[in-house]
């Protein structure tokens, strides 16, 4: 099994006619994924065509599942549309919603976040790489050749350290990689990951990769502590970085002592959990971990 | 800084006395007798403890404000050098007051924070009497109504002659906090008055880039470029995401994580050369073309700091072959410029051919490492050779 996403997932693309949204619309077909639709509301009724696929272009989320049956949206709109966008998949009640979109308001976020509380939408991101379970499913832009199947569960707040995690670790294999954002409020956090990753039998063991700021990490161990049996390896990035200074993700600001990369590390080991100092150290303790298994 | 704080919360009909801001002693002093009466000299940094480190004079007369700014201007708070001076009439708080509205990370949402216990020592106060700073949580769809401002001005209890003005504050901050797209607001110390008048005394305000970006063209008017760090003015004008640091190994990578990580392992590689340190953060993003990467290049060879490059680059959606072309493309660009050697490591998609690429170019100052943990110690070393 995987999480939240599996070769069964139908999916939509919210701006599936730009730049960004139909060149990945094109990588998540050639990556397996059962694209069945777009949504644009200014080419309602149109059809566009990507990796030899005809996929029909809907004028709202609501439409696209209507007449698809989709559950899961991959947002590609620009950050001054997020927030509608999101508003409008959240009102179609899609189960799964994967926004790519990076530099949206805080604000907006916020709201949208308000928005969830009691609806029947999950939501990722936004400004993350989105969802994979290999050789199963793609939403988002993680790359689809980098590793297989297998029994790793990974979630991570950077994009690119999934991928190089994904690559450290492609003998053994993913159940599902999810990069949740960088952002100060994102859908889905790290806890929300373990969670799933605890309760699915495919996965036997979880790499969790945090950055400074905030104290997401923090409250992951304490969720380890208490309710996640499987072993997991941690990594944070951002030892380095000075106070008070953005390090490319919104959300990656150490403020005064709190969200720094060392109390975040302590926090994960007081729980048990080993984590490495680079990402090669890291993948090799999974590494020992999956070999004992 | 205070002043530009002062001004958003003027234009959003937040009680404050704006002054005048002046960056000669000169102009202080006439601000001051324009002004008249007793006045106050504040210097303007984008720093706390402005007043400990004797930056914040009261002055009695005119010649005092002269006097007061000719010291305060160009002097040194937390690293930061005082351009501007704000001189503001002294008006002496009765009582002061903490408040702000603040993005709360752990529970996704906004928080305001009062107290009516002391201003200015407010985190002595959170330490010694927590009970007296209130932290009352604000839906981000519902925000302040007039209903909520009166409930959080009840709970922080405000005394009951104030509270209509208290009221009206609040939701006058909440007006700058949502429509100017600010993750902080902050009034400290929020001053009770001669005359029962409360007043912004002092503010500071912190702006969401992303919102700037396409909602807010004037808060470009809030950066004062002279102030910035010059390698860093320039990497923006070129859209790049740079951070300048201190050490002496020039570091460009392909996404924010990786980039933080390879400073931390450069870091540690460091430890084994003579303590060599990354000297930037660099993220040239996902497509890491040549002019991208000829234009990280040249900020990084213009850091004079810098001792030796590691190009840090995982071809995601980006294939390494592009990225080998980008940095072969870069050195033809920067030609005679680029004199500091290099140290590439490429892995992901497409890393053979791009590996290739390389070492048929085989430039002088290019040595490609096959790990991030060898390139880094590569780099370090050349770094403190």
């Amino acid at each position: 099994m995987t999480i939240y996403l599996n070769k069964d997932s139908k999916i939509i693309v919210q701006g599936i006619t730009g730049g960004m949204g139909s060149k990945h619309t094109n990588l998540m077909l050639q990556a397996g994924s059962n694209i069945v639709g777009g949504v644009n509301a200014r080419k309602a009724g149109t059809t566009v065509e990507l990796n030899g696929t005809e996929l029909p272009v809907f004028g709202t989320v609501k439409e696209a599942m209507e007449a698809t049956g989709a559950d899961v949206s991959v947002a590609f709109v620009p950050p001054a549309f997020t927030k509608d966008a999101c508003l409008e998949a959240i009102d179609a009640e899609i189960p799964l919603l994967v926004v790519i979109t990076e530099g949206v308001p805080v604000q907006d976020s916020a709201e949208v976040f308000a928005y969830l509380d009691g609806k029947k939408t999950r939501m990722i991101g936004p400004n993350c790489p989105g969802i994979i379970s290999p050789e199963e499913s793609l939403a988002g832009i993680t790359p689809h050749t980098i590793a297989g199947k297998g029994p790793v569960g990974l979630v991570s707040k950077s994009g690119t350290l999934t991928y190089q995690m994904m690559y450290e670790l492609r003998d053994f294999g993913f159940s599902t990689a999810i990069g949740i954002g960088g952002d100060p409020i994102i859908g889905t956090t790290h806890i929300d990951a373990l969670e799933a990753f605890e309760n699915d039998p495919e996965t036997k063991a979880i790499v969790m990769i945090g950055e400074i700021g905030g104290d997401a990490e923090e409250r992951a161990a304490a969720y380890i502590k208490d309710h996640v049996t499987k072993p997991v390896v941690g990594y944070v990035a951002g030892f380095t970085a000075p106070e008070g200074k953005t390090m490319g993700h919104a959300g990656a600001i150490v403020s005064g002592s709190s969200g720094t990369a060392q109390a975040k590390k302590e926090a994960l080991e007081a729980v048990g959990v080993k984590v490495g100092k680079t990402p090669s150290e890291t993948a090799a303790l999974m590494r020992e971990i999956l070999q004992s298994l | 800084m205070e002043y530009q704080a002062k001004e958003l919360f003027a234009k959003h009909g937040v009680a404050t006395t704006l002054g005048k801001v002046v960056e000669t002693a000169e102009d202080a002093r006439a601000a001051a007798e324009e002004i008249g009466g007793v006045t106050v000299i504040k210097a303007q940094v984008k720093a706390g403890g402005r007043g400990k480190a004797g930056g914040v004079k009261l002055a009695k007369s005119a010649d005092e404000a002269f006097e007061h700014a000719s010291n305060i201007l160009g002097m040194e708070i937390k690293g930061l050098t005082v351009n501007r001076v704000l001189v503001t009439p002294a008006t002496p708080p009765v009582e002061e007051y903490y408040f702000s509205f603040l993005l709360d990370r752990s529970n996704r949402s906004h928080l305001c924070i009062a107290s009516v216990e002391g201003g200015v020592e407010i985190e002595e106060v959170a330490k010694t009497n927590p009970e007296a700073v209130r932290q009352i949580p604000i839906n981000a769809l519902e925000g302040v109504t007039p209903e909520k401002a009166a409930a959080i001005v009840d709970e922080a209890k405000f005394p009951a002659e104030l509270r209509d003005q208290a009221i009206e504050m609040v939701q006058a901050l909440w007006k700058v906090y949502v429509e100017e797209d600010a993750t902080l607001v902050e009034v400290n110390p929020l001053a009770r008055l001669e005359g029962d008048k409360l007043e912004a005394l002092d503010g500071k305000v912190s702006l969401d880039d992303n919102a700037s970006e396409f909602r807010h063209e004037d808060h470009a008017a809030f950066e004062i470029r002279e102030e910035a760090d010059p390698l860093e003015a320039k990497a923006k004008d070129l859209g790049l995401n740079y951070v300048k640091l201190d050490g002496a190994v020039g570091i460009i990578g392909n996404g924010a994580g990786l980039v933080m990580s390879t400073l931390d392992v450069v870091a540690y590689a460091g430890e084994a050369h003579g303590g060599v340190k990354p000297a930037n953060f660099l993220d040239i993003g996902g497509g890491a073309n040549a002019t991208v990467m000829a234009n990280g290049l040249d900020v990084i060879l213009n850091d004079p700091q810098v001792k030796s490059v590691f190009v840090n680059v995982f071809g995601g959606i980006t294939a390494c072959d592009e990225v080998a072309n980008g940095i072969k493309g870069a050195l033809e660009i920067l030609g005679d410029n680029a004199t500091k050697p290099l140290v590439v490591r490429l892995d992901g998609n497409n890393v053979e051919e791009g590996r290739r690429i390389l070492d048929e170019l085989n430039h002088p100052l290019v040595t490609q490492v096959d790990t991030m943990d060898g390139a880094a110690d590569k780099a370090a070393e050349l770094a403190n050779a």
